[in-house]
């Protein structure tokens, strides 16, 4: 499958990073990463690391707010980083930013999520 | 660039089987095609998105995900300008201005983003949906390309 999920904990936050292609075909895969990773603890917030996405349409959309719904639920927050032109446009497009924050890299988001948390 | 050259033609078609693992391979071989005009990477990745849209459109929302349907691309290439069509045989649309308001999924339980069509519009110059509910869905979408030579002539 051309998308890889790699995930790493820093104390409660969940760092997220994908690399490849997001869309329909590979979605259900990402979905059932995080969501396994998200319900068995550890994790009240999450950084989704964008820096190694080369492609992603409206079916990453879906993903993303879908994680969003999943996190709030359980009063935790939720940023991105690393985002390149036109994963940003997509997001934009999509009002994403008017839910969640955006940041340069890993270290601001895990700073910005500290302070709120 | 001469006139003859300007409305010089070219064309593709593209048929495969309504599977998701076909979107990416779709994409890419538009984009390829596409390439002949040296779009920017701005313009291929916007091409590659419109083409994953109505791809994905059509397996989800045109096939119920039924590998059996077939999905056809039109490329077509005059001038500067790329069009494309991406159409099914599919269950068609009941309501097209529905279908086509930002955010408004038809299937909120696969965790569709509804945004599809505010895609496709955004990133392409001239959009066109046409469906009959029960014989398909076929959309048409053109873009002119700004071709990377042009920048430096």
């Amino acid at each position: 499958m051309n998308l890889q999920v790699e995930m790493e904990h820093h104390r409660n936050i969940l760092i997220v990073r994908l690399s490849g292609e997001l869309d329909h075909h590979t979605a259900d895969h990402v979905r059932m990463k995080m969501d396994e990773t998200i319900q068995c603890g550890l994790t009240d917030h999450l950084v989704l690391s964008l820096k190694n996405l080369q492609f992603m349409d409206s079916s990453g959309l879906g993903v993303i707010l879908g994680r969003y719904k999943l996190i709030k639920a359980k009063g935790g927050k939720m940023a991105v980083c690393d985002v390149n032109p036109t994963v940003y446009r997509l997001l934009d497009m999509s009002g994403l930013f008017k839910i969640m924050p955006i940041y340069d890299n890993e270290g601001h988001a895990l700073s910005g999520l500290e302070v709120v948390s | 660039m001469s006139k003859e050259k300007a409305m010089e033609r070219n064309f593709m078609t593209l048929q495969f089987a309504a599977k998701s693992e076909n979107e990416s391979f779709a994409r890419v071989t538009v984009a390829a095609f596409i390439s002949q005009l040296d779009p920017t990477m701005d313009e291929l990745s916007d091409l590659k998105t419109v083409v994953s849209e109505a791809v994905t459109n059509s397996i989800i929302h045109g096939y119920d995900s039924d590998p059996e349907g077939i999905v056809t691309i039109t490329a077509e290439i005059v001038g500067d300008t790329v069009t494309l069509t991406v159409e099914d045989r599919g269950r068609g649309i009941e309501d097209l201005e529905l279908a086509k308001q930002p955010l408004y999924t038809s299937k909120p339980e696969l965790e569709r983003s509804g945004m599809g069509f505010t895609i496709m519009e955004n990133f392409m110059d001239e959009f066109e949906v046409s469906s009959e509910p029960g014989s398909g869905t076929s959309i048409k979408m053109k873009k002119r390309i700004e071709s990377k030579k042009a920048l430096y002539n």
